[in-house]
């Protein structure tokens, strides 16, 4: 019985109106039949459980004007940004407002084809991915043939450019075929607190495909909202962390299918929140094979005022039998007002499954601040060490020593900051 | 291993559909027309003379209660229950206010005595240290007998139905009744508020360790009735007392609703044990008939330093809907859970429990083990909440699923609300199926597969069971193996 729909928010309006005034998506049947299933629910609030801690239909007073086609202009905004950006792996693919730029970004590697192209339909159930399907420009479609191996990572830069507000709408899929292999990197660039990001990847690895994928956000969007909707085919294996760090409300959500028999999946992220920050991981991994594996592994270290928020759900079809599923969520609060939220769900429907998870909340040991300082360690220096520590055992869950080491500069660099800040405010 | 061997003896003295509960007592009762209106909410304060205050807060309970939505988050899934269709009031006939056990109707003493459950005060025998238990027995809605009220009343206890006690302690009822769970509360605890008809009430002074377990046993007998009995339990400064239920009901094909809501009040140094064995009927290995099971339980560790601990034991009723909780008020107040939840055949299960967090230093623990077998769905929902003074608060939380058979389902849902930094919070589940590997063990030393499986399920709820007291244990595991049976081979 679905629930009366409540009168439509200022935002929800604004979507309407942004889309209809979209002539060209409007007319076409997947984008129209996308937005139709955003605004059956309309924006999510905490009554749709997977929603649960964030309220977003009341956090979205209203959707910022869409950022147009990049002009020149734009494009030399986009330049300098990506010199100031270290170049990651073999090659770099770059979007601008979810548009694809191929005038940025290299020549894919060989085995590899790229194209910018209308997105292909996917059926997702969650309002916001639904939403993306059908605002997004374009979408930056990344093949790997079956057989090929990529040397290294391939990274696509998503760029935010522009002045004042503006909502932007991205939407990236990475299919491989049978037996390839390929690292790619997601890097999220440029947003200033007026941004709104709405971004999709689609993850399609066809049997015995395997990849690395890392997704890194480090800029200050007003809105992050983030969906990847992954679909294992069997003896596929997949690797996915997340490194999150900054903006206003960051969500980050994966839908996570194993349709073949012994696929495998690996899901890890770290959560750097501070200020008055928002972020929520929200993960459903759904074992539909039998002789599926999976692991989540979260950490979040949360501080002042900020809120974090994990919900994994672990789902295990009746047939997927042998399924070996566990889960961890761990977060450490470093103020009296930070808070943290987790929901580590188990749906079970067939027996022979060993399915566990496990969620600890709770601050430093003072025990091991004191044996630090009883080494002659001043306490922020401690905490420092400790917390560097506790973030980088999840980045160890990337497995690729310079994708890790990658992200360990950024976690440094982020404790290096907060102590600033906090000695700046003593 | 004694006790292995009983279970497995009681689970081969019984047919497959063994619900031994499951027979009808011919009793006369009064029985209020079907149906729910502001009528019935005063047919029932007037049979049970109740003063005007009580009167006026039932109605207010049942006007919220028209304007409220019946719940649907619970992973449950039964067709719509029509409330029109329901008896909301029905009693023993001579109920009217037995003097002594010898007014009882003996019809009434045989069915309890069917149920195993002693109602006559036996003088401790000789030589046989039997542990004394008082009891108060409620037959449908209303209380009909309650056991060593002189000895209790000794130790200044208060211990007696519900309707007496808003009679011969109304100060009591007044300050206390809503005050854990408010009439506003939830669908079917409103639904309580505006028709509950009887239930137990106990009242523990200042000081005082209540001198032996209290004792109430429910039992459902008329047909299309629902109860709606109501339990609020006090526990002064310094006081003690463990207090247990158990329930059951006939065979019927029809659903039947039982709505219950408990009070629990800790004051200062106080400590409430709660220990509830629930067997209402199942419904039958289709699904059919069975005890709707809507229950609001609640502790409110009011006082510094109080405790209060929930046992359970569900083995019974088509669905179960219920979430004993602690609201950890006082400093370093401690709330415990403790559950055992068994399903069978088609029976479902949503069950958990909450701590909220209040106080500085409280602490809490949960341990919930639940087994599902046939084509059941059990699922562990609980919320672990830390408030913002909550300082130093503590818990950990374990709950483990087992599986038997490839059609049942398992599922746990916890949700953990961290919103201070000294708050420690660790939770961990795990979900398997009876391993083979122990199986083989066992049947390699001779038991069966039957045997074995009750062996292993009796092992991984064995953390629960050591809370209960000795021989509602005893009780309690051969029920176990009784609820599982048929679920092996």
């Amino acid at each position: 019985m679905a629930a009366p729909a409540p009168s439509r928010s200022t935002a929800e309006a604004t979507l309407a109106r942004q889309f209809a005034a979209l002539k060209a998506l409007a007319a076409t049947p997947g984008r129209a039949a996308a937005f139709a299933r955003f605004a059956a629910s309309g924006l999510p609030t905490r009554r749709i459980e997977a929603w649960h801690y964030t309220d977003l239909r009341a956090a979205m007073t209203d959707a910022a004007p869409l950022a147009p086609a990049p002009d020149g202009a734009a494009i030399e905004a986009a330049r300098a940004l990506l010199a100031a950006h270290d170049k990651i792996g073999v090659a770099r693919l770059v979007t601008v407002n979810g548009r694809f730029a191929p005038e940025l970004g290299d020549a894919p590697p060989d085995g590899a084809a790229v194209a910018g192209r209308e997105a292909r339909a996917t059926e997702a159930r969650d309002a916001m991915a639904s939403l993306v399907e059908a605002m997004s420009p374009d979408s930056l479609t990344v093949e790997i043939a079956a057989g090929a191996e990529i040397a290294g990572p391939i990274e696509i830069v998503h760029l935010a450019v522009g002045e004042g507000a503006f909502s932007l709408y991205s939407w990236t899929e990475i299919a491989l075929g049978a037996g390839a292999r390929a690292t790619v990197v997601e890097t999220f660039l440029g947003a200033t607190p007026a941004v709104q990001r709405h971004a999709a990847t689609t993850v399609r690895l066809a049997r015995g495909g395997w990849l690395k994928h890392v997704a890194a956000i480090g800029d200050e969007a007003e809105l992050h909202l983030e969906s990847q909707l992954i679909d294992l085919e069997a003896e596929a294996e997949l690797n996915a962390f997340g490194f999150v760090s900054g903006g206003a409300l960051n969500r980050r959500q994966i839908f996570a299918r194993l349709a073949g028999a012994d696929a495998k999946i690996a899901l890890g992220g770290l959560a750097l929140i501070e200020g008055t920050r928002r972020a929520d991981t929200t993960l459903e991994v759904v074992h539909v094979a039998p002789r599926g594996f999976s692991r989540e592994f979260y950490r979040a270290i949360v501080a002042d005022e900020a809120v974090g928020v994990f919900q994994g759900k672990i789902m295990v079809a009746p047939g997927a039998q042998k399924t070996d599923g566990a889960m961890k969520s761990q977060a450490v609060l470093l103020s009296p007002q930070a808070q943290m939220n987790a929901k580590p769900e188990l749906e079970i429907f067939a027996d022979d499954v060993i399915c566990g998870h496990g969620a600890t909340v709770a601050s430093i040991d003072p025990e091991m601040i004191f044996y630090l300082q009883s080494r002659g360690i001043p306490k922020e220096e401690a905490e420092a060490m400790l917390l560097d520590a506790f973030g980088a055992e999840a980045i160890a869950k990337v497995d690729d020593d310079a994708l890790a080491e990658g992200l360990r500069a950024r976690l440094a660099a982020w404790l290096a900051g907060r102590n600033l800040r906090t000695e700046a405010n003593a | 291993m004694a006790a292995v061997q009983e279970t497995v003896d009681r689970v081969r003295a019984i047919d497959v559909d063994a619900y031994k509960y499951g027979f009808v007592s011919a009793i006369e009762s009064d029985v209020a027309p079907k149906g729910l209106n502001e009528g019935i909410v005063r047919f029932i304060s007037a049979k049970k003379e109740e003063p005007e205050w009580l009167l006026a807060w039932r109605l207010d309970a049942y006007r919220r209660w028209l304007t409220m939505e019946e719940p649907k988050w619970a992973r449950v899934d039964y067709p719509p229950i029509d409330f029109q269709d329901l008896h909301y009031f029905a009693a023993p006939k001579n109920a009217a206010g037995p003097r002594s056990l010898d007014d009882v109707d003996p019809e009434l003493l045989r069915v309890y005595e069917k149920l195993g459950i002693p109602l006559v005060e036996q003088e401790i025998l000789a030589g046989v240290e039997k542990p004394r238990v008082a009891v108060d027995a409620v037959f449908d809605s209303v209380s009909v007998a309650t056991t060593f009220k002189a000895e209790l009343a000794k130790a200044g206890v208060i211990f007696c139905s519900f309707s007496e006690a808003v009679h011969n302690h109304p100060e009591l009822v007044k300050r206390y009744l809503g005050t854990v769970v408010p009439s506003t509360d939830n669908y079917y605890a409103t639904l309580n508020s505006a028709v509950f008809s009887d239930g137990s009430f106990v009242y523990v002074p200042e000081g005082v360790r209540c001198p032996m377990e209290l004792s109430t046993y429910f039992r459902i007998n008329e047909k299309n009735t629902g109860q709606f009995e109501r339990t609020l339990i006090i526990a002064e400064k310094g006081a003690y007392v463990s207090y247990l239920e158990g329930c059951t009901a006939p065979k019927r094909d029809e659903n039947q609703l039982h709505a219950a809501v408990v009070e629990l009040v800790a004051l200062d140094d106080a400590e409430i044990k709660y220990s509830t064995v629930q067997n209402w009927y199942p419904g039958d290995a289709e699904g059919r008939g069975g005890i709707y099971n809507f229950v609001t339980k609640r502790g409110d560790c009011r006082g510094a330093r109080s405790k209060i601990s929930w046992t359970q034991v569900e083995t019974g009723s088509a669905i179960t809907w219920k979430y004993p909780s602690c609201i950890l008020r006082g400093e370093s107040s401690r709330g415990e859970f403790y559950s055992i939840a068994i399903s069978n055949g088609r029976q479902q299960v949503d069950s958990g429990t909450k701590m909220i967090h209040l106080g500085r230093n409280t602490t809490s623990r949960i341990i919930s083990k639940g087994v599902s077998a046939g084509r059941s769905q059990n699922t562990y929902r609980g919320q672990v909440s830390a408030h913002r003074l909550a300082t130093g608060a503590r818990n950990f939380t374990n709950c483990d699923s087992l599986l038997i058979g490839s059609e049942c389902g398992a599922h746990t849902v916890p949700y953990i609300e961290a919103k201070n930094a000294s708050a420690v919070i660790e939770h961990e589940a795990t979900t398997s199926k009876v391993s083979e590997e122990q199986l083989f063990y066992c049947q390699q030393r001779g038991l069966s597969a039957e045997e074995a499986t009750a062996l292993i399920v009796n092992g991984f709820v064995r953390d629960v069971l050591q809370q209960l007291p000795m021989e509602f244990a005893v009780e309690a595991q051969k029920l176990i193996a009784i609820s599982l049976e048929g679920s092996v081979g």
